[in-house]
């Protein structure tokens, strides 16, 4: 019922609105329409320049609103993250100066030289002088801005330091499965063609011996305050984004062509929760390539821990190899963990599922 | 000469052209209502049927995206008059179901890129001025032009056809990334609805080709007598670089639906590669790459942003000088930038990229490249702005949209320095800022280019003017809400908030937004329905508008100002007048406005 309201009250208004701008039209044949459209020049310049001024405090007032649930008024959550942060204010300062000083000029010029029987045109085809000097300072500014920018890009995309942790990501309609290479270091070979969702997700090749110490886990990743991480990307079905606006990183999640990213965590989630103060926080991983019908839901999580936490995490975690074929773990036949740090914190909940 | 030997060329093509060549170019055989008004090789016709479609179109995408916007800024309400409106698919039980939201978005998208801001907007003006403004009497094969109306036509229908099969139109976005967009198990939108939307795209490029041959055509070869290269309006400079960007790139566009045809249904695997899906299992499919998709489809993606926006760009040159009473400031400059932005609109494609894992060393060129195309671009700006300084400025609802135009050009042109800035771009990438931005910067700003034409020229196409207090509301609400409704999706963009979000209620991370959410639907609705003002405005004018009494109403230098009131088919009665001078002499001399047809005089000066 509001809703036919709501459509009769929008018809009235368009009929008024019409009517009314015909009608004047008629008025103006009246009044004369030189007359008529010199007033409505003069009333379009006076709006020029009321666009100009309440568009810049709509510009501030929009800040003061919004900027307050950016990330920028927090430090970024990784090392390399800060770098885009004063990259990003250093392109704000130039655009932003950019911006106000052309929309200013813009607006006035189109209020200033608003018609008048007085004025006379000034007749101004060029002037190579100033045509000059606006390519040429555009053209230094972006060089600078281009230097900063392409030494982060080679930082973000050159290799990963030698003592980075490497964790997999390979994202699946819809959700995001991890894997951590386990002792040895190394993720061991799969083959797409393995792939079995009950007992092996990523399609793991068992024979591989790199494999067995392998752990796999959906929905939370484990990183390490301070510890640069290699996400080494991938896809199962189509094109996924790990996207990770907290620490300004993202990558694509590609079908058959693995890709990476590093970046360095500055904060655990804890610290996190404290400096936003926001107790629900979290790390999150967002999908940001459009991947189907559930894209909106492919969340993954990421927390950060202390290198002890984090330890104690993992140790707590058997590899699928283990968990698939219980009867070759091998701390089934020999009680002592080669997990040595915590091994004995974690003893009794040695029967954690890895797939959490 | 050979605008008369060419005119003659649909005569043997067996049609029933007069060729009266330039002695009288008015027509006198029969016309039939079919031969007017539906099959019609009058270029002023054609440009109003691309108008006309055009706008059909833009109805429909800026309704679904109110529809979209219903879902993203409500998306705890129930709307039960939606599902009686639309059906269960599209609403179940009063709200936008998540597969009719991504077919909403994709429809969007690609409707209003390719069929309103392409078609409807260079098709319109290509058509109507380039043989007006060069002084042709039509285009160089009128045949082929109705030909690309009606593969536009066609396109049209497939697309439409596309809403209403089983599954639901494509879904996967516009740019129809593979694997996604060719595995109908993967996506239900990706079934049906897929194949025709790739039928009709297909034909669009065929429209798109027959049409800017033709254009390139015209320009090269039916200029007027006098009408050297460097007399032309900056609205023909533009609207001929468009149709280079288009002849070049749309065909790599088309190879690359082609292999995508191929690997929906004939088994290949040039994008498929290591694929589960849910439900089906592991395909056959080893060794394809869906990033030599994404190569393809922003060859064309990328030029494609300046097909949409150089039209805009040469009209708003156009209107902002004849309405300022002073030339255009740095003509030779205009045409240098235009020339420069359309070579390097196909060398910074990747752009779209950074975060495919693309090469870092090539990445970095690409970085280069694209920040390279804000120097032709700031010219451009500031040339505009000069244009405006000491000038005598009126305010025509055509020059409102124009001043629109550079305000919305400039502020979507700096934040592709953002983007374009590939350390920049790793966090932007994919979030709202973009959204904010190619709104704005080709979205908007083209629209805005536009319905300046529009505003500018209907008096030319129709014999009547529009309502202008009616334009002053559509321009003053719209730039108005258009800025409320894109300036505030940059803070979400710096959020991190990505775009073809469903539902952003369960993201801590993003859902601080729902009231600016809420917010911009409700003054997008506000916006929509003023075009819709804008359009009845339009349709009222045709029949019923202030006539127009003089054959140049807005005291302009170009040609199209010579012809009658209602030109016929061949656009000037007699000779096709000669031209002696560049189109933008205003204020020279102390005269008002020199048209293009008057000689020089002895007493003139030189600048």
């Amino acid at each position: 019922m509001t809703m036919f309201l709501i459509i009769a009250v929008t018809v009235l208004v368009f009929v008024v609105i019409f009517q009314i701008a015909k009608a004047s039209e008629y008025v103006a044949v009246l009044k004369g329409e030189e007359k008529t459209r010199k007033q409505d020049n003069k009333i379009n310049g006076f709006m020029m320049v009321t666009f100009l001024v309440l568009g810049l405090v709509g510009v501030w007032y929009c800040n003061e609103l919004y900027y307050k649930k950016t990330l920028l008024i927090h430090d970024a959550a990784s090392v390399e993250g800060a770098r885009v942060d004063s990259m990003l204010w250093v392109t704000l300062a130039v655009t932003g100066v950019v911006f106000i000083a052309t929309q200013i000029v813009l607006f006035w010029f189109a209020y200033k030289y608003q018609e008048s029987d007085t004025r006379k045109v000034y007749y101004f085809p060029h002037d190579n002088k100033l045509e000059v000097i606006w390519t040429v300072v555009p053209a230094i500014a972006l060089t600078v801005l281009v230097v900063i920018g392409l030494r982060n890009w080679f930082l973000f995309t050159g290799d990963a330091p030698q003592n980075a942790m490497v964790v997999e990501v390979t994202g699946k309609q819809f959700g995001w499965i991890y894997r951590y290479p386990g002792k040895d270091g190394v993720l061991g070979k799969k083959y797409f063609k393995n792939i079995d969702n009950a007992t092996n997700p990523l399609g793991l090749i068992w024979d591989d011996k790199m494999v067995h110490d392998d752990i796999v886990m959906e929905q939370t990743m484990y990183l390490v305050k301070g510890k640069p991480v290699k996400l080494v990307i991938g896809s199962r079905d189509v094109i996924h984004d790990v996207g990770l606006p907290h620490f300004r990183m993202k990558m694509d999640a590609v079908p058959g062509i693995p890709t990476t990213m590093w970046f360095t965590p500055k904060y655990t989630t804890k610290e996190m929760k404290e400096i936003t103060g926001n107790p629900n926080f979290q790390y999150e991983i967002s999908c940001d390539q459009m991947c189907g019908n559930g894209h909106y839901s492919m969340k993954g999580i990421i927390e950060v821990l202390d290198q002890e936490e984090f330890d104690a995490k993992m140790a707590g975690l058997k590899p699928a190899y283990v968990t698939l074929f219980p009867e070759k773990d091998p701390n089934a036949t020999k009680p002592a963990d080669t997990v040595k740090v915590v091994a004995k914190a974690v003893e009794p909940a040695a029967k954690v599922v890895a797939k959490m | 000469m050979s605008n008369e030997a060419v005119f003659q060329a649909p005569a043997a093509a067996g049609t029933h052209h007069d060729a009266h060549g330039d002695h009288h170019g008015e027509h006198h055989h029969h016309e039939t209502f079919i031969t007017k008004y539906v099959f019609s090789q009058d270029h002023k016709m054609i440009a109003k049927q691309f108008l006309i479609t055009g706008m059909v179109w833009a109805v429909l995408g800026g309704l679904m995206s109110v529809l979209f916007r219903l879902q993203i800024g409500y998306p705890d309400a129930n709307f039960p008059w939606l599902q009686d409106l639309l059906g269960k698919w599209w609403a179940e039980g009063g709200k936008i179901t998540p597969q009719a939201y991504y077919a909403l978005v994709t429809t969007h998208g690609t409707v209003l890129v390719f069929f309103v801001l392409t078609a409807g907007l260079s098709g319109t003006f290509a058509n109507f001025l380039i043989p007006l403004q060069v002084g042709a009497r039509d285009m160089a094969s009128p045949f082929m032009n109705m030909l690309s109306y009606w593969f536009f036509f066609t396109a049209s229908v497939v697309m439409l056809s596309s809403i209403f099969v089983e599954n639901g139109p494509f879904s996967g976005g516009w740019t129809a990334y593979p694997p996604l967009s060719a595995l109908g198990d993967a996506s239900p939108g990706s079934k049906t609805g897929m194949d025709l939307w790739l039928i009709s795209m297909a034909l669009f490029v065929v429209s798109s080709l027959l049409g800017g041959l033709n254009y390139i055509a015209t320009v090269l070869n039916m200029r007027t007598k006098g009408m050297s290269m460097t007399r032309l309006p900056l609205t023909i400079w533009a609207l001929f670089f468009t149709a280079v960007l288009g002849v070049l790139s749309f065909p790599v566009l088309f190879s690359g639906f082609i292999l995508l045809i191929f690997d929906r249904n004939f088994g290949t695997s040039f994008y498929l590669s290591d694929i589960f899906v849910n439900g089906v299992g592991a395909l056959p499919n080893e060794g394809g790459s869906a990033i030599l998709y994404q190569h393809l489809f922003w060859f064309l993606g990328h030029p494609e942003v300046y097909i949409i926006l150089l039209p805009a760009m040469g009209m708003v040159s156009e209107i902002l000088s004849v309405n300022s009473r002073k030339p255009i400031f740095g003509y030779m400059a205009m045409i240098g930038s235009l020339f420069a932005i359309a070579i390097l609109a196909f060398l910074v494609w990747a752009h779209h990229m950074f975060v495919t894992g693309l090469n870092p060393f090539l990445g970095s060129i690409f970085v280069l490249l694209t920040l390279l195309i804000a120097v032709p671009s700031a010219i451009k700006v500031f040339n505009w702005i000069t244009t405006l300084w000491r000038g005598n400025i009126r305010f025509t609802p055509a020059m409102l949209f124009a001043i629109g135009f550079v305000s919305l050009f400039i502020s979507g042109g700096l934040t592709g320095i953002w983007l374009g800035n590939s350390a920049l771009d790793i966090h932007l990438h994919d979030t709202y800022f973009v959204i904010a931005h190619f709104h704005i910067v080709m979205g908007v700003a083209s629209m805005f280019g536009m319905f300046a034409g529009i505003y500018h020229w209907f008096p030319k196409m129709y014999g009547r003017y529009l309502n202008n207090n009616l334009g002053y509301i559509h321009f003053w609400i719209t730039i108005a809400g258009a800025y409320m409704i894109f300036w505030p999706m940059h803070y979400e963009g710096l959020a991190g908030m990505p775009r073809r979000y469903y539902d952003y209620s369960v993201w801590e991370s993003f859902k601080q937004f729902a009231d600016l959410n809420r917010f911009i639907s409700t003054v997008a609705m506000i916006v929509f329905s003023v075009q819709i003002l804008f359009l009845v405005n339009f349709f009222y004018s045709i029949f019923k508008g202030r006539k127009v009494t003089t054959q140049n109403p807005w005291g302009a230098n170009t040609l199209e100002w010579t012809t009658p009131i209602h030109p016929g088919h061949g656009n000037w009665v007699g000779e096709i007048p000669e031209v002696y001078r560049w189109a933008y002499d205003y204020g020279k001399d102390g005269k008002e406005f020199i048209p293009q047809t008057k000689p020089i005089g002895d007493d003139e000066s030189h600048h």
